[in-house]
């Protein structure tokens, strides 16, 4: 592998089913060590584009590469050098947590593998329960291993699909401490969710809605590409202040975070004047906000929703 | 060790996960031996039926207007087709060993000397009697055509043998199951048709749980070849398979004392090929199916006619010439005629050839499309 690539470099991916387009000419490129936060609501793509990256689907248009290997015709050698966590857990629950880790060394013909095994039970800290069956583990214990069994054969490209959903925030916490961890090694990891928080954590983001990439770069660049201006509010009565401020121009976007609300525009000045009367109203008190990635996302959506539909 | 095409590594990966699976999944086990069970007792009283145009043979010794109008009668009778003039006991006992011909009529030479002197001369007819519902009225019609046939011919001076008792005497020998026990030809079948059912269902729910459950994404993610998983999880079944042969054949003897004259070693490796063509079936209507409804209801689109055309529930001979033909397509029809062939008439590899290659040209049609329709990808 030629480490002056990018590990991940794909031009153009589109791919339909039954006519419908599920991803449509999708571009991206990922260095090497990076950690890559996948973004889009349910349905947007995001599991069919890690498909196409693995090799599990072949693009209908479009090309590429993956650790160098064209995600096409060398789909054999990308399988190996990838560990790919799929979206739901998809060992096998009949067989035990060591024979699920037995079973996936072997198929990616690991060197010393039962010591490779040993390992990764006690990292997971599951040495004295590797003879349960997977399929009794509780949720956060499943991600935890599907994650051990991708990684023990070592991959330098890390697909992870919605890896911490329905996982609660201390394992949520622990499994983005071992994804740093892994980047700092030199580990690529691409990696698809739903969370704000866990969006910020990584060093890129991407979001994709209805097939399409919409924007993408490190967290500050999204929030600045977005151009969007934010205010926030605290005061009475929020909720009929919302409905109110919903429906005028320059308001693109009405938030309740807690206590506050935020609002947004993409046209700083439409904004102002839009929010102009309600500023000198003294039930509530203004103050400029910056925008939050959650901000950004929701009116990327929107805006997608205009354009796509 | 992990090759490009084919790693020893990752199949036996395949094969002791599935044996793993196999052996947490008592239901299916229990289910696998039930059947069996079941089916012997089930099928332990016959299903009688009325097949016409048998083959027979013909080894005459006497070329005489009476063995002519004998060999007529026959005919006329509606039962027996005469396929063959043969000349030596050789050629009768190998046409009969190989189920070309279901009777030999042999007319010895003083035939029509001994009947013009009102002897009674003996005819012997040989018959087949695996399948003793196929031959039961043949045989019936048999009798009756002693007390007629010949009558046209004894005319004048012989007028008088004209009257009973009949003129000549008839000789049955029933071959291979003389004492006409019709569980001696169902039990050896019923074989064939567990066998049949139980390897195409389990490897077409094998593979398609798999998708069900969504561990085939992850499978397909790593680099196992597709001849590594279909080997990897045919295999299992095959051994599951050798048990219930083993169960059949020890209720077959010690419950319906069927005669065992062939190799049983001969028979375990006619086994592997009947076995593995029916697991590729089993395999390619996986690749099909979307779930495991599906994949049970592929099962029964292919057990039923195998069932029904084999020659297991009819005798094959029975049969309307489109049905042979249809029936002629399926493993099992072929297995039935090898297993009976050794069990009941001690057959070695030459009797079975003729049955053995369709079962093997079988197989290899049926693998090379299981391999092509399953897919690496989800596609
Ligand atoms: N195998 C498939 N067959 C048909 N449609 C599919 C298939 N996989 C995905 N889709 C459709 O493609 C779109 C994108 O799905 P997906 O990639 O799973 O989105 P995400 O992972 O972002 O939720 C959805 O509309 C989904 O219904
Ligand atoms: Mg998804």
């Amino acid at each position: 592998m030629n480490t002056n690539l990018d590990v991940i470099a794909v031009q153009g991916l589109s791919k339909s089913f039954d006519g419908k387009r599920a991803v449509d000419g999708f571009s991206l490129n990922v260095k090497r060590g990076r950690i890559f936060g996948f973004l889009g609501p349910n349905g947007s793509g995001k599991t069919t584009t890690i498909r196409m990256l693995c090799g599990l689907l072949t693009p209908d248009e479009g090309q590429g590469t993956c650790l160098g290997y064209d995600i096409r015709s060398e789909t054999a050698m990308i399988k190996r050098h990838v560990g790919y966590m799929t979206q739901h857990f998809s060992l096998y629950e009949d067989l035990s947590i060591r024979e699920n880790l037995d079973f996936i060394a072997r198929v990616y013909g690991v060197k010393d593998r039962q010591t490779a095994v040993e390992r990764s039970l006690k990292r997971l800290g599951l040495s004295n329960r590797s003879n349960q069956l997977a399929g009794t583990l509780s949720g956060g214990w499943k991600q935890r291993l599907a994650l051990a069994a991708c990684l023990l054969h070592e991959p330098q490209l890390l697909l992870l699909d919605e890896p911490t959903a329905g996982v609660d925030p201390k394992a949520r916490r622990d499994f983005w401490e071992q994804i740093h961890d892994l980047a700092a090694h030199g580990i690529t990891v691409l990696v698809s969710t739903h969370y704000m928080d866990e969006a910020e954590r990584c060093h890129e983001l991407a979001y994709i809605a209805y097939g399409k990439l919409l924007i993408q770069g490190t967290a500050r660049e999204v929030v600045e590409q977005s151009h969007l201006t934010t205010w926030s509010v605290e005061g009475e009565d929020l909720t009929a202040l919302a409905a109110e401020l919903k429906n005028r121009s320059g308001v693109d976007m009405v938030v309740h975070f807690g206590i506050t609300l935020h609002v947004s525009g993409g046209n700083a000045q439409a904004l102002q004047q839009a929010i102009a009367h309600y500023r000198e109203d003294a039930r509530w008190h203004w103050s400029p906000a910056e925008p939050g990635l959650e901000d950004v996302f929701i009116k990327m959506m929107d805006q997608a929703r205009d354009n796509f539909r | 060790m992990i090759g490009k095409y084919f790693s020893w590594v990752r199949f036996w990966a395949v094969l002791s996960k599935e044996f793993i699976q196999m052996r947490r999944d008592r239901l299916t086990f229990a289910m696998m031996v039930g059947i069996p069970l079941i089916q012997l007792i089930l099928f332990g009283f016959a299903i009688n039926t009325d097949p016409k145009n048998l083959p027979a043979a013909v080894l005459s010794a006497d070329n005489s207007e009476f063995s002519r109008s004998f060999v007529r009668g026959m005919e006329n009778s509606g039962y027996f087709r005469v396929v063959r003039e043969i000349t030596t006991e050789a050629q009768a006992e190998r046409m009969l060993a190989v189920g070309e011909v279901q009777f030999v009529v042999t007319i010895p030479e003083d035939f029509s000397r001994k009947l013009q002197r009102g002897e009674r001369p003996v005819l012997l007819v040989e018959a087949d009697a695996t399948d003793p519902a196929a031959t039961s009225n043949a045989i019936a019609a048999l009798f009756n055509l002693n007390q007629t046939v010949l009558n046209r011919d004894l005319q004048g001076s012989l007028g008088h043998l004209q009257n009973t008792p009949p003129p000549f005497e008839l000789r049955i020998h029933r071959r291979y199951n003389a004492e006409v026990v019709t569980q001696y030809n169902i039990v050896p079948g019923l074989m064939g048709v567990i066998l049949t059912m139980t390897m195409v269902m389990m490897t077409a729910l094998a593979v398609t749980r798999e998708r069900e459950r969504g561990t085939m994404e992850n499978l397909l993610a790593t680099p196992v070849r597709p001849v590594e998983v279909m080997i990897g999880k045919i295999l299992p079944y095959i051994i599951v398979g050798y048990i219930q042969v083993t169960l059949i054949l020890l209720a077959a003897k010690l419950f319906f004392e069927v005669p065992m004259l062939g190799s049983l070693v001969l028979l375990s490796l006619v086994l592997i090929l009947f076995m593995a063509a029916n697991l590729s079936v089993g395999f390619t209507f996986s690749t099909i199916a979307r779930n495991q409804m599906q994949a049970m209801q592929m099962t029964f689109f292919f057990f039923l006619p195998s069932l029904l055309l084999s020659g297991f529930m009819f005798p094959f001979r029975g049969m309307p010439g489109w049905a042979q033909a249809l029936g002629e397509a399926f493993p099992l029809t072929h297995f039935l005629r090898i297993v009976r062939g050794i069990l009941l008439k001690g057959n070695g590899v030459t009797e079975i050839t003729p049955n053995l290659w369709p079962i093997g040209l079988f197989l290899l049609v049926a693998a090379i499309i299981a391999l092509n329709r399953y897919r690496e990808t989800l596609d």
